[in-house]
Formats: structure tokens, C-alpha cells, sequence
């Protein structure tokens, strides 16, 4: 998917088609989604108390939470102690200015970049790009999405839509190289030696973080490559971007996540690289450190009782590689970018119901319930979907004027509640039923129906309502 | 026991056979069945679609119809699971305590076919006869919101001539997910399709679930792909005997 501009994004359904369709991405997605699936569930199923792990996780997020203000203002009291720098981003533009200013300061034009998916969701490298600083991408998977002029499709695989040999002609063509085979470890190579010469000559990193400690000031980078730490120890200062939610209390709280994360994410133990740093120290790298705080849109989340929970996510992504709709679409097709389950909550949360890309989301789902079950902080997915759903039905019957109130579904739905709110109306509707699909009906079977009911028939047959209702047998019987 | 059957709207209507078949099974089991013609719909389309509005009236109702009932018998688990997933929250934001005083005191009697069977009654083996090859769909609203847990699988291993096929990622939806199948039609019938080709590796006769709302999409997809594979409700199997041989929808 290349680049688009994010005002006038497509819905869900109007998108999903044109990935379904896509037989390669779907192979490589679904094998690749499986696969961890696999894995993730050997991986959890070793520890006797993984519940109770999971009960811990939930019940931290939600002191945090319930409590951000505070955690907050803590966080930017030992930061500062440490030596860093706190900045506060009310939005994507605020946060932009912010870092731009940072650069500027350092009459830098190019910066190297640990994957961050907050400053994907407030598009730094774009604002960075029109004020002349060159932002690079160092998560491989990233690197690959850059190089591509595309977009990420998962979480923690930005990458996982392509197969290798895509990546091998890629490489090539970008990395001006002549021969390389698709091996893994001859891409990783490739990658390895552009990326080290960027590394050494790098004077400004920028990082996103897995999680703030507000008692200690110490920010956390849970990776599997080693670019991360190359990305915030090499360069002379280091820029962090950070969603406000990623608070966790205490130093020991670390104990519950470094166990949830790595499980649920790539499916290992521990995960190969865990940098942990608090503020600068004198004559080891960086020197200067400044942690942004973000906003955009979070504090409205937290006001919403039950939506409040999505900000109780790692971005772990076992949502993803769990949830059956992802697994055919892929990410793209959520046109955000957090896809998947999560996304599909978040993301009309932080946008607004009035953007009808993102209100297209909660109803991407058939609310099967597998992303609750993997969740390693328990957030209730489809609790907060069909939430959303009801948000987005209340602002419609407010804001949608006529032409919602000519909605076929919406039509249908009244007309359905109607009916079910009195016997005689209901029977009235099964009789209606009986008599109205006998246009439809050919060799005992519905094949092709009307409108918007068209989309059932399009793949699947129908049964035709039996002449007899139970209730009606009932009757003849007693 | 006095059995109060709360049948479900799409069962009503679309498959009648599966309601006669819980009254044969109830009697043959020794009990008696009380169905009320007052009842339509639990709500569970409008809820799972963002018309919560339009659920309050279907909570009152269904407390109204039952509230003296021994005991409620809904042979759907993903309807089961709305009444008792949802009725209390919905309830809760009525703000109208004595009805969630009444949600709170009917759920304890409100019970999934299987549920009922094999937690309430303590019955495995219900004495049912169903020579054909079966493979099982657990579909995840009675897995993932209502917990039914085995005890469909426990029923099922109990039934003579029956010829069980384990499904190849069964814990998988289907695909249907009530107005997702339309709404979503696309995503949806490529889950469907898959949970077909997993269907079609058991070389099972028959699938079988406990949500005949699923079952009518797997059926009709299956269907339209000349398959020749049927689908039928747990209950009916169950009800099916050698003198009388069900699952004929």
C-alpha cells in the first residue's frame, strides 16, 4: 500500500476486498500469523501462573490509569532528577514541533530512528522530511517499509506482509547492490551494512519506548534486533516519543511485563535486547536525553470508562496474530496504524467517530472473542467494539441526518426492534417473511436476494423460512 | 422439572425442527415443557450492533416472562451467553435497580442446552442414537463468552453409531458473527471458506454445532459449493433415537 493522505481514508469494507484478493499477501500472512500463534501459545502455557501474571498486568495498567495525573507529574519529577528533559505534546502537531526544534537546535539534517510506532501515529518522519531533516528508519522491518515508500501492517512485523524475495529485489534495487540471494541471513547482512555506517555518523537518535517507570525516570526499549540500543546509546542526544499511557508504577512492576511482553509478542522467553536508561550519565552516551509526552487524543480515551482499558495495551500484537479478520485482510486494510483488534479500538478512539475510516473499525470483527483470550493485560476487545458500536449508532442517529435514517441496516434494526417488542408484530413479520420470499425462492432454496441482503446471497445459500414455525407446531400440538 | 424453553427468534423461525427436537429430548428425559408465545428475541443483533437502546425493552421482557420459571432452557449458546453476558450490564444502565435485582436473580436458572444436560442434570449419556460421521464446530460465543466448556463433546461421544471426526482448527470462527456476515461479507466468506476446507478434511457426513445461526452460514456456504455435506443442531442429534432417527432438516 503506498502512502495516502489520511483525510479522506477508505472504510474497512470498502477495502478489505481488494486484500482478500491479494492470494500472495494472504499466504504470507497467514503463515506467518500462525506460525507465532503456535509458538505463543507453547511459549505461555510453560508458566504455571501465566493468569495471575495476566490478572497483575491488568490490575497495574488500571492503578496507572485510574491514577495518570499523578503518575505523570512523577515520572517528569525523576526524569528531570536523572537529567533528562520532559516535554509535553498536547497533539500530533505540538509533538512534531517539539522534536523538529530539537534537531534544529543541533543544526543536525539527518537523525537515525528505532521503530516507534507513536511517531508513526503522528507522522515525525513526514513533518521532519518538510523541515530538510532526513529521518532512517533501523527496526529491519521498518527499514524494509521505508525503502518501499509503503505503510506498516502489524504491530510488531511492520514487514510481515512481504516475503523474502520481495525484500531481496527491494534491497537491490535500493540498496544498489548486485547480487544478494533471499536467504535470511544474506538480507540481514545487507541491511546490517547500510545501517552500521548510518549508526557511526549518527549525532541525534529517536526512539519510542515499551514502558516508563515514574519512580525511577527510567525508559525501556524491548527489542530483538540490537538497533534499538545502537539507536539510544551511539548518538550524542536522544529524543524518546511516548504515549502518556505507557506509565508503570515502579522499578518492580518490570517483573510482571518483561514476562507478558516477550511471551506474548515474538513468542520468546526474553527478548534478546532490553535497554533500560534513566536520564544521561556523564561521559557515556547520550549526553543529552529528552523524553516527549504524548497526548493526542489519550486523555479523552481515559475519560471513557469502558474504552478506558485499550490504554492498557503493550502492543504486544498477540491480538493480531490471533484475530481471524487480520489473519485474511491483513493490516493495511485498516487503514491505521494500529490494526488489527487493538486497532480496530483505538484508533476510532484517538480519531473521532465523525472520521468514517476509523468508525468503520469496531465493526471489522465478528466479535469471536480470540483477542480477549490472548490478551496478556486482559483488555475485553469485544466489550469495548460493540461499545464503540453503540457510540457510533448514538452519534449516527444524532449527526447522521437523513441519510442515515435511510440506512437499510438502520431501517432493518428498527424495524426488527419494533417487532420483537410485541408478539402480534413478530408474527406478523414471520408471516411477511413466508410469504415475501417466495420471489426468491427456486428448488427449495434462497440463492439470490435483494439489496443490501445481496451480500448473503453472494456467497451463501438460504434456507427458506419452513411453513411451519415452532411455535405454531406448538400450538397444533397442545 | 418444569422446563421453561426460551427457543430464540431464528429458531422460532428458521428452524423449527431444532425446538421440537429439545421437547422430544426433554420429555423423553422425564420432563415437562412449558413454551410461552409471548417470547421473541433476546436481543443479542441489535446488541452486538450498537443498538443498545433497542435491547432494554427485550431484557424487561424476557425477565418478565420468566421470572418464576425453575428453570430457562435456550438451545443457542451465543443467545445463552447474551443473557448472561450482557443482561446484567444492560440491566446496570437502565439504572432501574429492581430489574437488575431480577437479572441477577433469573441468571442462575438460565441454561444452554448442553449446560443444562450436563451441569444441571448430571445426564452424559442422553440415549441417543446417530449413525453418521460427525465432526463438531464449537462455535466461540458458546466457547468464549457462554464457557459451555466439553460438555457438547461429552453428549456427543455418548450418542450410538455416532462416528466422531475431530475439526482441524476448530477453536477458528466461522466467519459469521451475526451482521458481520453482511456488513463484512467479503472477510467473512473467507472465513467461512476455510472453516469449510477444515470441515471437508474430517470427511464427517455432518457438522455439527450448538448455534444454528453459525450452522446457517457454514450451511450455506457449504451449499453453495455443492459439498454435500449437511449441518445439524446438537439438539437434534441428541433427540435422535432407533425408533426415531432425526436430523433431517
Amino acid at each position: 500500500m503506498k502512502k495516502e493522505n489520511r483525510s479522506s481514508l477508505p472504510t474497512f469494507e470498502q477495502s478489505a476486498g481488494h486484500y482478500l484478493a491479494d492470494t500472495q499477501l494472504r499466504k504470507n500472512i497467514g503463515h506467518a500469523t500462525q506460525t507465532i500463534r503456535k509458538k505463543r501459545d507453547d511459549v505461555t502455557g510453560e508458566l504455571p501462573d501465566w493468569e495471575e501474571l495476566r490478572e497483575s498486568g491488568r490490575q497495574i495498567k488500571q492503578q496507572v490509569m485510574n491514577n495518570l495525573d499523578d503518575y505523570l507529574l512523577e515520572l517528569e519529577e525523576s526524569v528531570t532528577a536523572a537529567g533528562g528533559v520532559v516535554h509535553w505534546a498536547a497533539d500530533a502537531d505540538e509533538a512534531n514541533q517539539i522534536v523538529t526544534q530539537l534537531i534544529r537546535e543541533k543544526q543536525e539534517t539527518e537523525v537515525v530512528k528505532v521503530k516507534s510506532m507513536t511517531t508513526d501515529e503522528i507522522r515525525l518522519n513526514e513533518a521532519l522530511q518538510n523541515a530538510g531533516i532526513t529521518a532512517l528508519e533501523t527496526d529491519l522491518a521498518e527499514l524494509i517499509v521505508q525503502l518501499a515508500g509503503d505503510e506498516s501492517s502489524h504491530i510488531l512485523v511492520p514487514a510481515i506482509h512481504k516475503n523474502r524475495s520481495e525484500i531481496r529485489d527491494l534491497f537491490k534495487e535500493k540498496l544498489n547492490i548486485e547480487h544478494l540471494s533471499d536467504e535470511p541471513a544474506d538480507l540481514a547482512e545487507a541491511a546490517r551494512l547500510y545501517l552500521r555506517k548510518n549508526f557511526l555518523k549518527a549525532k541525534i537518535g529517536i526512539s519510542g519506548g515499551n514502558f516508563a517507570v515514574a519512580e525511577t525516570g527510567t525508559v525501556a526499549v524491548v527489542e530483538s534486533e540490537g538497533n534499538g540500543r545502537m539507536c539510544t546509546t551511539l548518538p550524542d542526544t536522544l529524543i524518546t516519543v511516548l504515549g502518556i499511557e505507557k506509565i508503570i508504577p515502579k522499578w518492580c512492576d518490570l517483573e510482571v511485563f518483561m514476562q507478558l511482553l516477550p511471551r506474548s509478542s515474538t513468542a520468546e522467553r526474553m527478548n534478546p535486547y532490553n535497554t533500560f536508561w534513566t536520564g544521561t550519565t556523564d561521559g557515556d552516551s547520550p549526553q543529552e536525553f529528552h523524553l516527549v509526552l504524548l497526548d493526542n487524543g489519550r486523555t479523552k480515551v481515559l475519560a471513557d470508562e469502558t474504552g478506558r482499558q485499550t490504554l492498557h495495551c503493550i502492543r504486544c500484537s498477540a491480538c493480531l496474530n490471533i484475530c481471524p479478520v487480520y489473519e485474511r485482510t491483513g493490516g493495511h486494510a485498516y487503514h491505521s496504524i494500529y490494526p488489527g483488534p487493538i486497532g480496530a479500538i483505538l484508533t476510532p478512539q484517538l480519531r473521532g467517530l465523525d472520521d468514517s475510516s476509523a468508525a468503520s473499525l469496531p465493526y471489522a470483527s465478528s466479535l469471536c472473542g480470540a483477542c480477549y483470550e490472548v490478551c496478556p493485560v486482559k483488555i475485553n476487545i469485544p466489550e469495548v467494539l460493540t461499545h464503540l458500536r453503540g457510540n457510533i449508532v448514538e452519534h449516527n442517529k444524532k449527526n447522521g441526518g437523513i441519510r442515515f435514517k435511510m440506512d437499510s441496516t438502520h431501517v432493518g434494526m428498527r424495524l426488527m426492534a419494533r417487532a420483537f417488542r410485541s408478539r402480534k408484530r413478530y408474527e406478523r413479520l414471520q408471516k411477511i417473511g413466508q410469504t415475501g420470499q417466495k420471489l426468491f425462492e427456486k428448488d427449495g432454496m434462497i440463492s439470490k436476494l435483494p439489496g443490501e441482503l445481496s451480500k448473503w446471497t453472494d456467497f451463501r445459500d438460504l434456507k427458506p423460512i419452513p411453513k411451519q414455525t415452532f411455535r405454531e407446531w406448538w400450538r397444533d400440538r397442545s | 422439572m418444569n422446563v421453561s424453553l426460551f427457543l430464540t427468534c431464528v429458531n422460532d423461525t428458521l428452524f423449527p425442527g431444532t425446538g421440537k427436537a429439545v421437547v422430544h429430548l426433554l420429555e423423553r428425559l422425564g420432563h415437562t415443557i412449558d413454551f410461552n408465545p409471548e417470547q421473541t428475541c433476546c436481543g443479542q443483533m441489535h446488541y452486538n450492533t450498537g443498538y443498545r437502546d433497542e435491547t432494554v425493552p427485550l431484557v424487561r421482557r424476557f425477565v418478565e416472562l420468566y421470572e418464576d420459571a425453575e428453570a430457562v432452557v435456550v438451545p443457542s449458546a451465543s443467545c445463552a451467553g447474551m443473557i448472561h453476558e450482557y443482561y446484567p450490564k444492560i440491566a446496570e444502565t437502565t439504572g432501574d435497580s429492581a430489574l437488575e435485582k431480577s437479572v441477577s436473580e433469573l441468571l442462575p436458572r438460565v441454561f444452554e442446552l448442553s449446560g443444562f444436560l450436563v451441569d444441571k442434570l448430571k445426564i452424559e449419556d442422553v440415549g441417543a442414537y446417530f449413525p453418521h460421521r460427525v465432526t463438531y464446530h464449537p462455535t466461540c460465543h458458546s466457547l468464549r463468552v457462554l464457557h459451555v466448556g466439553d460438555a457438547p463433546l461429552k453428549l456427543l461421544k455418548n450418542v450410538r453409531g455416532l462416528e466422531f471426526a475431530e475439526l482441524p482448527n476448530a477453536l477458528e470462527c466461522c466467519g459469521f458473527g451475526g451482521t458481520f456476515a453482511i456488513k463484512n461479507s467479503d472477510t467473512s466468506a473467507a472465513m467461512v471458506g476455510d472453516k469449510i476446507h477444515h470441515i471437508k478434511q474430517t470427511g464427517a457426513e455432518i457438522c455439527v454445532a450448538a448455534d444454528n445461526s453459525c450452522l446457517m452460514h457454514i450451511g450455506g456456504a457449504m451449499s453453495r459449493q455443492r459439498s454435500g455435506i449437511r449441518t445439524v443442531h446438537l439438539a437434534e442429534v441428541l433427540a435422535s433415537t432407533e425408533e426415531k432417527p432425526g436430523g433431517k432438516q
